[in-house]
């Protein structure tokens, strides 16, 4: 599916590809354990799970710095994660507590760490685009390496900030990667309905900006066309498209009954696509890791996820005063 | 002291800056004008030719951009959280309406949505106002949407001093803020300090001191109500005017200091009456100081309609002196007047 330049990548490193599977395994304890703790009704608002799509916010991620940036989506659990956001602080923000990684005033949809270079994950589906053209701006003019990537999905590819993104990043010739996460559906409408194209990596095409496919449950795949598209970001090359094309396991926020999705549907790529599944499978068959090295890594994740919801749930509520404070740096 | 136009002290501000501090940038439509077309290339420094020279001056730190509000305002505020201070221009503040999501959603909302973390410095350069002839799409007074925001400051300049000293602020502050240039003020001349200086914001000017009653105005409005207040004191009733230069933050301790003193308010907006400038300031009066207020504020503004083109149509859409000092007489003469 991909049109890679295989030849100036390397491997990743036998550390590098135990770190990128712990990332996806904590974002699947994590988002697994928040379908559980949701349905008990003790996490305000609303929750948008990324099981399932793993293997992009790693495979991507993987190739970026802490001085990186990242915009994210409602579905930002993920991003945050393999951008290297405290999960422990991440847990009690879902919980909406003080000490939560926004001090409880974000939430689920507006997670953000930008010590980390995470820009947010954002309520508005096509928000973050316009945001990576400036951080792209930013490593230009100030002469640094730095490289922004938008997270986007297929809804937030039909808003015009996306487009407008597209070609802005093309005229400035900004180190900006623009990753579409496509899943198949915005909220519950098919994007067989809500598109139409080929591809949404086809758009690329249009603004004079490379533009690939990838299957995005497969995370070596995605981590080929990151790795290119982010060297090319960071050589100057200008910013590229790539389109992921995967499953989610949840619905759209949590307690969506998903009657819109065909019977068996999310059970057969479960068993068939699972990122996981495949990322371990390779790497075993390949006999870069033994299947005990994963297994360690799965306990070390399900003790820090216990971990993490036991403290989050015993955690401080934000005190009044916390209501006005962190509106302007000065006022 | 030199006398220059409210243009060039903006201008002046922005070249200061960017002469200061090497992370000050520049762009919107035709901010140089000409990028990528065969003639000069900084024909234009914006439409009305507010950036003119700043091209060459600082290369590449002055950019045109495609007609992509959503983008270059959003790409604002992302550059703003990664390290440079962007001064974006959205040519006429009418065109917020397609991009106002990168606004009040994203840069307003990151410093509190993200607990404290993020610092958003960031400005928009706008024009505002009435009295072109460029009817309802070009000549909105949009300021109460802005200054409705939480995490946004606005800040509306009424003479070319304030334009300088407030446009150093501004980019040196280090929230968004969204910087109202009246376009019919461009021309008009001032005494303007070459050296840099800053007018902080949240500070009222005391444009005029009398005792009879209190005439708020801004931007292009003050200049309006030194004219009445000239004619009324002719009459022998003398106004206080007080320019409160940005309205978030608002000067709300001058504004009751005044009508404390006066006990007569006349606010004067050039935006629509409704959930505007001028209802929010008599509200606030009436809210602290209705002891000490001898009759009814009384708010001159623009009528509840878009702006409209023909000229005298326009012209009498804009509160202008005449409606000013009738306002004033009748708060301190008329039936709504206590003694």
């Amino acid at each position: 599916m991909t049109t890679v330049d295989t030849a100036r990548l390397r491997e990743p490193s036998k550390e590098e590809l135990l770190e990128s599977y712990r990332v996806m395994r904590t974002i699947r304890e994590f988002e697994d354990r928040l379908h559980v703790e949701f349905a008990t009704g003790e996490i305000p608002g609303f929750v948008h799970l990324y099981a399932g799509e793993e293997a992009i916010a790693a495979g991507v991620c993987a190739h970026l710095n802490e001085d990186d940036y990242i915009a994210s989506t409602h579905r930002g659990h993920g991003h945050c994660i393999a951008k290297g956001c405290d999960v422990k602080a991440m847990m009690k923000e879902i919980y909406g507590k003080k000490d939560g990684l926004c001090h409880g005033k974000g939430g689920s949809m507006h997670i953000a760490d930008l010590d980390k270079g995470m820009l947010g994950a954002n309520g508005i589906v096509g928000g973050g685009p316009p945001l990576v053209c400036g951080v792209g701006l930013s490593a230009k003019v100030r002469g640094t390496k730095q490289v922004g990537v938008a997270f986007t999905g297929d809804g937030g590819s039909n808003q015009g900030t996306f487009l407008e993104s597209l070609n802005l990043a093309a005229v400035w010739n900004l180190p900006c990667v623009f990753v579409v996460e496509n899943n198949g559906y915005a909220e519950s409408t098919s994007t067989n309905f809500s598109t139409r194209g080929i591809d949404i990596a086809k758009r690329a095409d249009g603004f004079g900006m490379p533009g690939v496919v990838v299957d995005g449950h497969d995370f070596f795949a995605v981590y080929e066309a990151a790795g290119e598209a982010i060297r090319r970001a960071r050589e100057g090359g200008g910013p590229s498209l790539i389109e992921c094309k995967v499953n989610r396991y949840y619905g759209h926020f949590e307690g969506d009954a998903q009657t819109y999705r065909a019977p068996n549907e999310v059970e057969n790529i479960r068993r068939e696509r699972d990122c996981l599944d495949m990322f371990a499978r390779r790497v075993t068959d390949a006999g870069l890791i033994e299947r005990s090295e994963l297994e360690q890594i799965d306990e070390e994740v399900r003790a820090l996820i216990d971990e993490a919801v036991e403290e989050a749930k015993a955690a401080p509520e934000p005190g009044q005063a916390d209501l006005l404070s962190d509106v302007y740096v000065s006022y | 002291m030199r006398r220059i136009t409210f243009m060039q002290a903006i201008n002046e501000a922005l070249a200061q800056e960017m002469e200061r501090d090497p992370t000050v940038v520049v762009f919107g439509e035709d901010n140089a004008g000409g990028a990528g077309a065969p003639g000069e290339d900084d024909a234009w420094g914006g439409v009305m030719g507010v950036t003119k020279g700043l091209y060459h001056s600082f290369p590449g730190r002055v950019l045109d951009t495609p007609i992509s509000e959503s983008a270059f305002i959003g790409a604002a505020a992302g550059a703003a959280c990664s390290g440079l201070r962007p001064v974006a221009e959205l040519m006429f503040v009418d065109f917020m309406g397609v991009c106002f999501d990168q606004i009040f959603n994203q840069a307003a909302k990151f410093r509190y949505m993200f607990g404290g973390k993020a610092r958003t410095p960031m400005v928009i350069r706008t024009m505002y106002g009435a009295g072109i002839r460029a009817a309802g799409q070009h000549s909105q007074s949009l300021y109460p949407i802005f200054t409705h925001i939480p995490g946004l400051k606005v800040a509306i300049p009424s003479s070319p001093y304030d334009a300088k000293g407030l446009m150093i602020q501004a980019i040196r502050d280090d929230d968004p803020v969204i910087f109202f240039e009246n376009k019919v003020l461009y021309a008009v001349e001032g005494e303007v300090p070459e050296e840099s200086y800053t007018v902080p914001f949240g500070e009222a000017n005391f444009v005029r001191e009398g005792d009879d009653v209190t005439i708020v105005a801004i931007g292009r409005m003050v200049s309006f109500a030194e004219q009445a207040a000239e004619e009324l004191a002719g009459d022998g009733i003398e106004c206080e005017i007080l320019d409160p230069r940005t309205t978030s933050p608002l000067d709300e301790e001058s504004i009751y200091e005044s009508v404390e003193n006066t006990g007569r308010l006349v606010v004067v907006d050039e935006s629509n009456p409704r959930c505007s400038l001028a209802s929010d300031i008599a509200a606030l009066v009436a809210q602290n100081c209705f002891e000490d207020l001898k009759a009814a504020p009384k708010m001159v503004t623009a009528p509840h309609t878009p702006p409209p083109f023909s000229p005298t149509l326009e012209d009498a859409y804009v509160p202008d002196p005449e409606r000013i000092a009738a306002a004033a007489r009748e708060v301190v003469e008329g039936a709504g007047a206590r003694a």
